[in-house]
């Protein structure tokens, strides 16, 4: 992404944040792991193919304004939740990876009422392991190669060249890795209290999960999909933890696939 | 001029085998109990002389680390209130923005000034990044936790008639009401410490005690932002030099070469103290966005400044260039307090000197042989040394 791609912005809730739409059709909402989104990236064109995507970039990361006091995934919940309604989205399908799935997640278990299909991808929120076990790689005891090392299936097509890049993006670059510390320090990168709560999701739900995730391992995706009831695991061959960025067609396509069955029961 | 000594108190015997990282990671068991108390007794000892000879004493804490041995400040003080008998007892820092209750803090604080008197000097500090990891803190609220355990610690200490009631953004708590209530009133003075012409500029406005390390010739624009929020805060007339606090490596001798041989040993904490594994040197939110940015183009923020404008690394600068940048005092008496009250000069007025008396393997015998040297021949002189006072526009 360079500074020239701007992206549109919206006033949601009171807040400015950036917007990428792109296709028609259905509503699909794609929310973004902790990296950001590229609005140039594969994903968005493949997934605009048999959708109306609605990729917003979260409050405080990019170039979105962070709302004062909002300091939890709880709270981008339920930002969330006033953008489906501003938008008056009915029938999305909520598609999230890493951090975007938790908050997918936290948005889930409040209500559906908007939603057909929840796509959860690599997803960060829940606790799963005993309490001296982290089920979460920790990012910020890691230098960026050895992050990268666990978080992509070729982690030399995850190097960028900060020289390179002009002030405004690694603004983006440096804004995202705040953002993501202030909402998922501790209880780093999940909510004690998520994982009791995901029976409530009654929408066909699809954990998809890139079967060489170092980050947070399939085994907790499975964990994951067993807590919401009726939901299916699947893996994507050849893809870390950012299966949209390594093998976005496949994503693409599962998702649309996925999305295309019927939703929720009348 | 008040001169405090102080001591990060090493754990010098792990230095050798680290694997890059003396901190968060060194494993405790390069830790040997033993060798600990006894270092611990070493450096109280030479507290207690310098309580003695005249100097007043600063003490620290940090964690999971062997560059300095206290991880619990409190216990610092506690010995010290009770073992010495006149010098200030300044803390710096006491992180109050990585510990979970404030009300504790307030209380160990005031308990501390009462059993020594009214000695106690309390430094208030954000701490450095390497603190993080271990506090678990979010490191993108340090700042406005700080603020509010501040705000906390100072009215607890200054509410007698009634308990209150606090519900902030990081801290609850109800019938707040401390006992024992500090010995001076209203509150022992407050001290922090920055390296931000931002946070200089708070400290004026509030009228603390601001402290900097490593800022060498750089020190002046500092204190010039604390002048101009001293200013701002609609004072009439200059800060006083006992605003102003400088913290130096001092080694001293009686001839040069052996102050140059002592330096080498003092040096031993800035060559130490940044050895840390790299990703826990940078926490997220710990520098603003934009010094992030400019961190990731790898153009580092210079410090350290000698007096004629050269940037020095502190982690490798030869004790000539420490020496060039005001980092280290180091001589002979003449010398060492030529060096300082030039430095004063630079500062615009510079009350109260944070003497690093001992660092890195600095033996017991050259640090009280240092300490009397310095407290015979250099401490008067600094005591009758006439101050500048400047304002802000230097």
């Amino acid at each position: 992404m360079s500074a020239a791609d701007a992206i549109a912005t919206k006033i949601i809730a009171g807040a400015k944040i950036e917007l990428i739409e792109r296709g028609s059709g259905r509503p699909l909402v794609f929310l973004h792991p902790g990296i950001g989104i590229d609005p140039g990236a594969a994903v968005l064109d493949r997934l605009a193919e048999g959708a109306r995507v609605i990729a917003p970039v979260h409050p405080g990361f990019g170039r979105s304004e962070l709302p004062r006091g909002m300091t939890s995934v709880d709270d981008l919940a339920y930002f969330y939740l006033d953008l489906f309604e501003e938008l008056d989205l009915a029938d999305a399908v909520v598609v999230g990876v890493s951090f975007g799935a938790w908050i997918a997640a936290e948005i889930a278990v409040k209500t559906t009422a908007r939603l057909s299909h929840l796509v959860l991808a690599d997803a960060f929120g829940i606790k799963v392991g005993d309490r001296e076990t982290r089920d979460i790689a920790d990012i910020f005891a890691m230098t960026e190669a050895q992050v990268a090392e666990r978080a992509y299936c070729d982690p030399a097509g995850a190097r960028r060249d900060y020289a390179r890049m002009d002030e405004a993006d690694l603004m983006v670059v440096a804004r995202n890795r705040e953002a993501t510390a202030r909402f998922g320090w501790s209880p780093y990168m999940h909510d004690p209290k998520l994982k009791g709560r995901l029976h409530r999701i009654r929408i066909p739900t699809l954990v998809l999960w890139g079967d060489s995730d170092r980050i947070v391992a399939p085994d907790y995706g499975r964990a994951y999909a067993a807590a919401i009831p009726g939901a299916r695991f699947e893996l994507i061959e050849r893809a870390g933890h950012f299966p949209h960025l390594e093998q976005p067609d496949n994503f693409a396509r599962r998702v649309l696939a996925f999305a295309a069955a019927p939703g929720r029961a009348p | 001029m008040k001169v405090f000594h102080f001591t990060e108190q090493p754990y010098f015997p792990a230095w050798d085998s680290h694997e890059g990282s003396l901190r968060i990671v060194l494993p405790n068991r390069k830790c040997d109990p033993a060798r600990a108390a006894n270092l611990f007794h070493r450096y109280y000892d030479e507290w207690q002389l310098a309580d003695a000879l005249g100097f007043d004493i600063m003490v620290n804490e940090h964690h999971s680390t062997a560059t300095c041995l206290s991880s619990t400040v409190v216990v610092t003080l506690s010995v010290l209130a009770r073992q010495t008998t006149r010098a200030r007892l300044l803390v710096l820092g006491y992180p109050i923005a990585h510990r979970s209750d404030p009300l504790r803090m307030a209380e160990e604080l005031a308990t501390i000034d009462v059993i020594s008197r009214g000695r106690l000097e309390m430094g208030f500090v954000k701490g450095v990044p390497y603190e993080i990891p271990v506090a678990n803190t979010n490191p993108v609220f340090v700042v406005e936790r700080f603020w509010e355990a501040h705000d906390f610690i100072i009215k607890a200490m200054t509410s007698h008639d009634e308990p209150f009631n606090w519900e902030g953004e990081y801290f609850q708590y109800r019938h707040v009401n401390i006992w024992p209530r500090p010995y001076q009133q209203p509150h022992p003075p407050v001290w922090s410490t920055t390296s931000s012409r931002t946070n200089a500029r708070v400290l004026g406005e509030r009228g603390y005690v601001i402290a900097t390390l490593g800022s060498g010739y750089n020190t002046r624009a500092l204190f010039d932002a604390y002048r101009e929020g001293w200013a701002a805060a609609g004072r009439t007339g200059p800060a006083a030099p006992d605003r102003f606090a400088y913290l130096g490596l001092v080694a001293i001798a009686a001839n040069e070469d052996e102050a140059r041989r002592r330096g080498e040993l003092v040096a031993g904490y800035p060559r130490t103290s940044a050895i840390v594994a790299p990703q826990f040197r940078n926490p997220p939110g710990f520098l603003s966005v934009a010094d992030n940015a400019r961190l990731l183009q790898g153009k580092t923020p210079p410090r350290s400044y000698t007096k004629d404008g050269r940037v020095i690394n502190m982690a490798t600068a030869s004790v000539q260039e420490l020496i060039d940048a005001a980092i280290m005092f180091c001589g002979t008496p003449d010398q060492v307090y030529a060096q300082i009250a030039d430095f004063t000069e630079h500062c615009g007025g510079l009350g109260n000197l944070l003497m690093m008396g001992q660092a890195g393997h600095l033996s017991h015998d050259d640090t009280v042989d240092s300490l009397q040297l310095f407290a015979r021949e250099v401490m008067p002189r600094l005591a009758e040394m006439k101050q500048p006072v400047a304002t802000a526009a230097a």
